[in-house]
This record gives structure tokens, sequence and C-alpha cells, in this order.
């Protein structure tokens, strides 16, 4: 992040140009609609051939993992909402689910399942939106209405399910803020009839549109070589046919018990990873599906016999358990017991595998939280997938790697 | 191409064989392994051999005020293997008033940024990196701030910054 124009590292092999006179630098960002978040990218242009890129971060940069020093574990989760900000359902259940495993918490059975409903719909509302500006920017504006209306009703279920519709710090250590009440199951399944139609509208929009496949086939190509060794995950790499997800290699939560496919495509371009996204909103919808029919009845939090999960008003007031476990939580020397220890945890987030570093020291809030993002890996393999294409593919080539400027700087 | 991939306990004790004597550890199913400073990049070339081929983070810990610690900064080096999905992390510990450890950029490309992260925010130094500048802090930055010694709030180094004004921006 420095003021002056940057010194470019090594070119690509247009800039072998005899004369450097012919080349000039284009600053993009940090604001710019295009690059939808606040994100600076240097460009080295030959005419309108971008002969190199440079990205530069930090114009967001927050000091979350400062912060995650500084908050209790149920605290921090309003500050992970702000990370990935078109996931924060997502980000929530990577967070706690880590925090649980350096605790050593076992979750109830309808917390893993309500977890697993809640970061599928996440999934669904991140690719409608990452889909939905990769569209957006190479000219299908309707697409991107079609997927923010959607995105919309996710927001609506959210709502009614823990009152926030964007910030939601649902999850909390052992469980959850709310539980699944009638009107958001009700909501659900509404969602899960009406939705496979505006996906098909949305696929017959743009999925052979001519202008679209024109715009991203062959446009940024990151080989299985590359994107194992950039250190790509989630749709990335799986677009790059790495046919890694942790769904199914490291099943946590309650994917063991449900049925989906691992989305992939071999030719790692723009639009296999539009291919991948909109492929994979249907696995999502079929593990939403079976995991709402299948919702096991019994409580959401781990009983209060554990002293991690808050307990209900109703247990306060009545029970002398309760109230001896609210005020131990409660009171800032008590708390829960942490090891001394660290751990590490992930999640197969929306946009790869997002985990969280935890290292405890006997006291309620973390030593060291740090956070594993994924999109600082896909934006550091930016100038590799621009170099040789037109200014025009820099905006087709950033919305389909999906940089949250937010995550990125945290 | 790497050789067919080996059992963790296989591996350890490869590279307690080759690396000298290295420390391990298992908690909540994670195996860790300690390698001594000088050998790092020596011990995960060999793991990036032996399967270890993605690097899922770089990442550091400050110790400065953690109980019975017996040095500064921890090194955290997340490996997977993609083929068995079997994970490994590996620690190296470094100290003032130096900390320097060897860049793992010629193994893995990805750890260009997050070696600049873990040298901007906790200054520690990877000798042979193509490119360590700040990642997330503004070049003019003099500290460190996710060392412990540097506080949560307070007056900073704003006065360092230049004015920008539109003429020279």
């Amino acid at each position: 992040m420095s003021i002056a124009t940057p010194e470019f590292g090594t070119a690509g092999p247009e800039a072998g140009a005899r004369s450097e006179d012919y080349l000039w630098t284009l600053n993009f960002g940090p604001q710019h609609p295009a690059t939808h978040t606040t994100l600076r990218l240097v460009l080295k242009l030959d005419g309108e051939r971008v002969v190199d890129a440079m990205p530069e971060m930090g114009y967001l940069h927050s000091g979350f993992e400062k912060i995650g020093e500084h908050l209790s574990f149920n605290q921090y989760v309003t500050v992970t909402d702000r990370m990935n900000y078109i996931s924060p359902m997502a980000n929530n259940v990577a967070w706690h689910g880590a925090v649980e495993t350096l605790l050593g918490i076992e979750l109830t059975p309808r917390c893993t399942y309500i977890r697993t409903i809640i970061a599928e719909l996440a999934r669904i509302s991140d690719h409608l939106l990452s889909n939905g500006a990769v569209g957006l920017d190479t000219g299908a504006f309707t697409f991107f209405l079609y997927g923010f209306y959607q995105r919309e009703v996710i927001y609506d279920i959210f709502e009614t399910l823990c009152g926030a519709r964007f910030t939601n710090s649902y999850t909390r250590v052992g469980g959850a803020s709310h539980d699944f009440t009638p009107l958001v199951i009700e909501k659900i399944r509404i969602f899960i009839k009406n939705f496979p139609k505006t996906l098909n509208d949305m696929e017959r929009l743009l999925t052979r549109n001519r202008i679209f496949v024109d715009r991203t086939k062959g446009v940024g190509v990151l080989t299985r070589e590359e994107a194992i060794n950039g250190g790509a995950t989630g749709p990335v790499a799986r677009a790059s046919g790495v046919t890694r997800d942790l769904r199914k290699d490291d099943p946590y939560l309650a994917y063991g018990d449900l049925d989906f496919q691992v989305c992939c495509a071999s030719a790692g371009d723009c639009y296999s990873r539009y291919l991948v996204r909109m492929q994979e909103m249907r696995e999502s919808l079929r593990i939403v599906a079976q995991a709402l029919e299948n919702l096991p009845a019994g409580p959401v939090d781990v009983g209060i016999g554990q002293r991690v999960a808050r307990p209900t008003k109703q247990q306060v007031y009545s029970t002398i358990e309760g109230t001896i476990s609210h005020f131990e939580l409660s009171m800032s020397n008590r708390g829960f017991e942490v090891p001394h220890e660290e751990s590490y945890a992930a999640t197969e987030a929306p946009n790869g595998e997002l985990g969280f570093y935890i290292v405890g020291d006997g006291s309620e809030n973390a030593y060291r939280a740090r956070c594993r993002p994924p999109s600082v890996l896909h934006f550091a393999l930016f100038p590799q997938l621009i170099r040789g294409h037109t200014l025009s593919d820099v905006v087709a080539v950033l919305g389909s790697l999906n940089i949250i400027a937010a995550e990125l700087d945290r | 191409m790497p050789s067919m991939p080996l059992a963790v306990d296989d591996i350890l004790a490869g590279l307690a064989a080759r690396c000298g004597a290295a420390e391990t550890s298992v908690f909540r199913g994670q195996t860790r392994v300690v390698v001594s400073e000088p050998r790092s990049f020596e011990a995960l070339a060999w793991l990036k051999e032996q399967g270890f081929d993605l690097l899922i983070d770089v990442t550091c810990v400050d110790y400065l005020e953690y109980p019975g610690a017996k040095h500064r900064y921890g090194l955290v080096y997340l490996l997977v293997s993609t083929a068995t999905n079997c994970r490994l992390t590996v620690r190296v510990f470094v100290d003032d008033p130096d900390p320097t450890v060897k860049s793992v950029v010629p193994l893995w490309a990805g750890a260009n940024w997050l070696e600049r992260e873990v040298w901007d925010l906790f200054g520690i130094r990877f000798s042979g990196h193509p490119d360590l500048r700040r990642l997330v802090m503004p070049q003019e930055f003099t500290a460190h701030p996710l060392r412990k010694d540097y506080p949560l709030q307070g007056r900073g180094e704003r006065h360092n910054f230049p004015i920008i004004t539109r003429d020279h921006s």
C-alpha cells in the first residue's frame, strides 16, 4: 500500500518490447465500481493488453486478528460477520467450529444439522452474488438482479431465524443463539421449492449466452499445478481440476450423513469457475433439503452441565444449575476452561478453505486468533491470470476469483 | 512427481532421521512437529516431496506473555496432501533480536503473500523471499502490530504518514 507507483516484479513474455515507452501504467482502484470492494490494481498496459499487474491490498485492514485477542470467544463472532460479509453465516460456523475444536466440545445432533443448513444457505447466497457480479461486470445486468432477488429471500430466512439480515452473529460456543422455529422451516421449504426455477432461468440467461461465453472462456486460465502450488482452494481450485472439498474429504458437522457431489471442472478459466459455482448451488440446495427433512429433535445447545453454552431464560429463572451456569459464564474471571493448547480447524466456506488457528492460554480470550482467508491466496494469483489479456478482462477475472476485501485485509 | 504417500508415523520418523530430533505431539487428532530453525527449509522441502503438496497457511504466534513459553515466536506451517488429505502442522521457533527463517516461496508460490503478512505483522524476516514488503499495513509504518508488546489502543505512528494532497497523489 505505497503511494508511489510500486516496482513491478518479473514481467510476462510481452514485456520484452523494445521500448518501455509504449507501456503505460493504469491505476485501478482502490475506489472503483468494478473492484466491488476496496482493493487496488496497478496495471501495466501495452495498448489495451495487460502486460503486468500489481495487486495491492490493505485499504480495509482493521486489525481483526488483534481484536480477536481481546474479545471473548462469543464476542468475536460479531467480528467474523464482517470478514466475508457476503456470507457471514459461513464465517460464524467456521469460527465457532474452530473454538469448539480447541475446547473439545461435542455439538448436539440438532445443532450440527442447523449449522449445516445455514452454512449451505450462506454458500448459495455467496455464489449468487459472486456469479451475479461476474455477469454484471461482463454486461449481464438482468442476471445479477435475478440472483440478488433470491439473496433477498435468504436474508429474510436469516432475519426470521435470528433477527439480523446481514451481520447475523448466529452461532454461540456449543450451540446457536436461536433454534429453528416452524416459521423458519416453512420459509426454507418455500425457498427450496422456488429456487430451482430461478436457477434454471439464470442458467438459460447466461450459461450459453454467446457474449458471456466469449468474454469468459479461455480467460484467466489457472492450471491444476498452479492452483495447488499457489494455495488455491474452494471453487477456484475445483474449477482447475483439484478435487478437494473439505465437506467430503474431512466431513465436519452433518456432511458425513448427507448425499451430495463435489463439483469440479478442468479448464480453470473464468467460465469454469462460473459453472462450478452454478452447479454447487444445486448441490447446496440438495444438502439443505436433506438436512431439513432429517432435522433431529432435541436441544440446540450442549447441556448446561458442560458450562459452555448459555442457559435459556427459563433455565436461569427456574433451576439452580441454570442460575449458577449463567453467572459462571457471565463473570469476567470465570468463563470457559480453555486448554493451554493450539489447534486449527477449517470449514469449506463458499470462497475456499476458511480456517482459524486458535491458541488458548486458559483465559476466556484467544491468545491468538489467526484467520486463514482464502481470498488472500486467490488475489495473489491474479497477476499470472491476467497477463496477456485485455483491460476489459480484468473485471471478469477479478469477479470470478470473488475477492472480498474485508476478508482479504481483515 | 511426489512419491507414494506414506503414513504420518513413517513421515515423522523419516523427518527425525533426516533433520535431527523433531519433537512431535498430537492434540485433537492434529499432528504437530517442531523443526529447528536452521533446517526448516530442508524439512519442508522433504515433506513436500513426500506428498504434502498444498501449503494451507503460514502464520506466527508471539509467545511473549504465554505462560511457560521457551521461545518468543512460533511459526506455523499448515500442510495438506491433496492426494490423501492428510494434515501436518510444522512449527519453527525463532527468537529476538533478529528473528529470521528461510523463505519457502521456492517450494510453494502461495507462501509469498503469507510470508509478507507475517513479516508485516510480526517482523520476522524471511531470507530469500523475492519481495518482502509489507502486505496490509502502509509501507511507512514502523512497527509490527500483532506483536504482544504492541498495544491494542493508543496513539501510534500516524504522524509518520505523509500528507497527501490532490496534486501529488
